[in-house]
């Protein structure tokens, strides 16, 4: 079997969400830093939605605890993930332009990085480190608009998981309970709301520049 | 002063580094908005807060 052609699979979308709507789904610039629990879950979301430009950036490989909720498969353990994510989410759209940098985020150099992209998805696991990342976003890169991914740890307790705008261009999306005070660590069911959560909003900031 | 939508007595003087430790949180893991603008982090000991400002702190959490 040959692989739909790009007009194809264009034409699909657009037939499904209309062609406003495709149109900008398909032109918007999204960026994901942090390509595990969260990451790799909304990248094949947003992909899947019709996303044609994605910038990543994950400095760590695949590993055999990460299987349990990140979007990979046993036979990626070892890769970078940033290579694992792209070999999926060329599977869902081959002609997919994904930028990836295999690489620790700094202050430095998340500028240069995400400097061009309309939405970027705070997709880290560590409180500092999201801190640092959205602080960098925000006073560095003005106009773009931040979703950030807090608090999805544990099972159950599905609608403590919301959506929230706090600041003009940052929304969060989670219950704000740390993974230490949340019994039974990060599960898949919980981590994809919260990612299924934070897709959503990228989706609906990229149609009508809010929630 | 509002912070988070709720009112606050300010005590003078007080600054934006004062206020993150009164709310029983960590710097290096907050965001600040203040009337709207981004508080670069080194600035948080230095920006002193006045009765009719509006903050926003986000604090973040493990996981993801």
């Amino acid at each position: 079997m040959s692989f739909p052609s790009m007009d194809e699979l264009d034409h699909t979308l657009c037939a499904r969400h209309g062609p406003e709507i495709h149109n900008k789904i398909k032109k918007a610039k999204i960026g994901i830093a942090g390509l595990g629990g969260l990451g790799s879950n909304i990248a094949a979301m947003l992909v899947r939605a019709g996303v044609s430009y994605l910038t990543v950036a994950d400095f760590d490989i695949v590993d055999i605890t990460n299987i349990n909720r990140q979007n990979y498969y046993l036979d990626q353990i070892g890769r970078p993930k940033v290579d694992a994510a792209e070999e999926l989410l060329k599977k869902i759209n081959p002609y997919l332009t994904i930028e990836k940098h295999n690489m620790k985020l700094e202050p430095s150099n998340i500028p240069n990085i995400f400097g061009k992209c309309d939405i970027v998805c705070e997709a880290f696991d560590v409180p500092s480190e999201k801190a640092m990342l959205i602080n960098a976003l925000l006073e560095k890169c003005p106009g773009i608009k931040v979703v950030s991914g807090s608090g999805m740890a544990g099972f159950g307790r599905s609608n403590e998981i919301r959506t929230e705008r706090l600041f003009a261009d940052l929304y969060i999306c989670g219950d704000g309970i740390d993974l230490e005070d949340a019994k039974g660590g990060l599960m898949s069911p919980r981590v994809n709301i919260c990612a299924g959560h934070m897709a959503n909003a990228v989706i609906s900031l990229i149609i009508k520049g809010d929630m | 002063m509002k912070v988070n939508g709720k009112h606050l007595e300010l005590i003078p003087p007080m600054t934006v580094e004062d206020l993150i430790l009164n709310t029983g949180r960590r710097q290096d893991r907050v965001a600040v908005e203040l009337n709207g603008k981004i508080i670069p982090r080194s600035e948080y000991a230095c920006t002193l807060l006045k009765e009719d400002d509006s903050v926003e702190i986000v604090g973040f959490v493990g996981g993801g």
